[in-house]
């Protein structure tokens, strides 16, 4: 079972349980919804993003799995004080850790508290059917911060 | 005639009572490892493993028989086409069809479904129409209705269930009137097991006029199908979830609504002439089969067939019943797991959910453990929304499963526990 405890570190048990941040901010002005359409995950995320874009606050709901809620919780923390161009960052090297593009990843601007999260987070890279669940919360952030929502077609 | 049919090993299973360990030498895959343990296969609801004897008649196929069918004159074509068309025979009478003329081979049970919406309901459904789904329904019998309801401007009217997950009759009466033109149900919930109450159901709609189309998706493994005894209008399966190949699935329509529906889609071998100024086409099942179609998955749809006609299907419901009843006593008795679908008449399926845990990180465990369950929606949104959750876990059983299977999801489960401290 030594596998699953490197998936399932406290950190991510913690943060799966307690989640950090999980609230809908009235203040929030960047906002998205993120759907995991094969497993029914959900999540908003909200930010509030000052006039020379910095995030003063992250927060987020959803329901999901203990994978998909803690990668949110610690995104939250992450997120805050940093600027739009630190979250594209920490998006572009969360995914490319977790999906094993360790070529793409650069660690190396990141303090270390934030470089070991996202080293645990990558953990779910031996699980790929996991994948989604430790990126969705980023992707709904990043679509947050660009507005690209697109709504597709329904019936 | 088929080998199985005449092998007296089968014929001494058949006349010994039911080996479930016989029964699994017949499927390769049950004896290979998952992360270095003995594989225990409970997924079979979203699709079942494959019998030697359906693998090997797809593979004698190609390498004996196979050709295009119902278009050369040739040794090859010919013995292609009987094949093919021996196949279609064999699935009227697994489920008691008049005739073989009321199968239509299409790609999936999915497949089925949107030709009936888009033949049938496109030529027949308009506004001040109803049909009538229930809230068991999987993905595909709601969302073929919702994309020609935007066309058409239908009404979609939805039975609900109570708390064992199971359809009430008298809801039914309610919403079944001289505006229902069809209703739209499963035989068995594929995300809970439960057995519906089709035949009533049927003599309900018919007695308002209303048509009846059964997705047997699931019922057609676990319970022996009679198309006349149900009076089913239309009945849908794949033949993935019965131990066949993917890629194939059936629609039974009684002959005479086939004969009155246009086509589903156009092409070759659905046609009678064709000239740029007017094209006229074959009748059933032709007309619905537009296209070279699965040749070898329909030889191996019938060799799966063969297998579980061998089996007996009474001897393999009793199985399944008896894991089924033994698994749930297993499950019941952790504590913090919820139980999802409590019918009465229900079919080899346990859908659960665990306090503190999510379904995704119990199926991620329980493969850990070689485990193999499904985790999520199971394809029916509406059902999970009534649920209240977002997802469960869910056990399937089939002729292969076993006691000891049961025990090592219960043991995996505690993993689960363990793991998350709860």
């Amino acid at each position: 079972m030594s596998d699953l405890r490197d998936l399932y570190q406290e950190v991510i048990l913690d943060h799966g349980k307690n989640p950090r941040n999980f609230s809908h901010p009235e203040d929030a002005n960047r906002t998205a919804h993120g759907h995991n359409a094969m497993c029914g995950d959900t999540i908003d995320v909200f930010l509030k993003v000052d006039a020379d874009g910095k995030i003063e606050d992250a927060a987020f709901q959803g329901q999901g799995c203990a994978i998909s809620v803690a990668s949110a919780s610690m995104m939250t923390e992450m997120l805050k004080g940093k600027t739009e161009a630190d979250a594209h960052h920490l998006f572009e090297t969360v995914h490319a850790l977790c999906t094993g593009h360790d070529e793409d990843a650069d660690l190396a601007d990141l303090d270390e508290d934030t470089a070991d999260r996202i080293q645990i987070l990558a953990g779910v890279r031996q699980y790929p059917m996991r994948v989604k669940c430790a990126t969705l919360a980023w992707h709904t952030m990043d679509k947050a911060m660009n507005d690209n929502a697109s709504d597709g077609f329904s019936v | 005639m088929t080998l199985a049919s005449v092998d007296p090993i089968h014929r001494t299973r058949r006349t010994n009572g039911y080996d479930v360990e016989q029964v699994r030498a017949d499927f390769p895959i049950l004896s290979r490892t998952v992360h270095g343990k003995p594989l225990v296969y409970l997924d079979s609801a979203a699709s079942a493993q494959k019998p030697r004897a359906v693998i090997e008649a797809m593979s004698r196929f190609y390498e004996e028989d196979y050709a295009n069918i119902h278009r050369g004159v040739h040794f090859l074509s010919q013995r292609a086409t009987d094949a093919y068309e021996a196949a279609r025979a064999k699935v009227a009478r697994f489920i008691n069809a008049a005739k073989a003329d009321e199968i239509v081979f299409t790609r999936n049970a999915t497949e089925s479904i949107n030709l009936v919406a888009q033949s049938w309901g496109r030529k027949t459904l308009g506004p001040g129409d109803e049909i009538v789904l229930t809230e068991l329904e999987h993905h595909a019998n709601i969302v073929p209705w919702q994309m020609l309801r935007a066309e058409k401007g239908f009404e979609i009217r939805v039975a609900p269930i109570d708390d064992t997950g199971q359809i009430r009759l008298d809801d039914m009466a309610k919403l079944i009137g001289p505006k229902t033109k069809l209703v739209a149900v499963s035989h068995m919930s594929n995300a809970l097991g439960t057995i519906l109450p089709v035949r009533e159901i049927v003599r309900m709609a018919h007695a308002q006029g209303a048509l009846v189309l059964v997705d047997g998706c699931q019922a057609a493994v676990h319970k022996q199908v009679d198309v006349q005894a149900l009076d089913a209008d239309f009945y849908v399966f794949s033949a993935h979830k019965i131990y066949g190949p993917s890629g194939i699935g059936v629609l039974y329509g009684k002959y005479a609504l086939l004969e009155a529906m246009p086509p589903y889609q156009g092409g070759g071998d659905m046609i009678d002439r064709v000239t740029f100024a007017r094209t006229t086409f074959k009748e059933p099942p032709a007309r619905f089969e537009a296209g070279t179609p699965a040749i070898t998955e329909a030889i191996g749809l019938a060799a799966a067939i063969d297998y579980m006609m061998d089996l007996g299907p009474s001897f393999v419901g009793e199985h399944e019943h008896d894991v089924l009843t033994y698994a749930t006593e297993r499950l019941s008795a952790i504590d913090g797991l919820t139980i999802h679908g409590t019918a009465a008449e229900k079919g080899a399926i346990i859908s659960f959910t665990m306090a503190g845990a999510h379904a995704h990180d119990i199926a991620t465990i329980l493969d850990q453990q070689g485990v193999a369950v499904r985790a999520g929606h199971h394809c029916a949104h509406p059902l999970m929304d009534r649920l209240g959750v977002t997802a469960t876990a869910r056990a399937s059983f089939a002729a292969y499963s076993t006691r000891g299977e049961a025990d090592a999801l219960a043991e995996a489960i505690l993993q689960v526990k363990r793991i998350f401290k709860l």
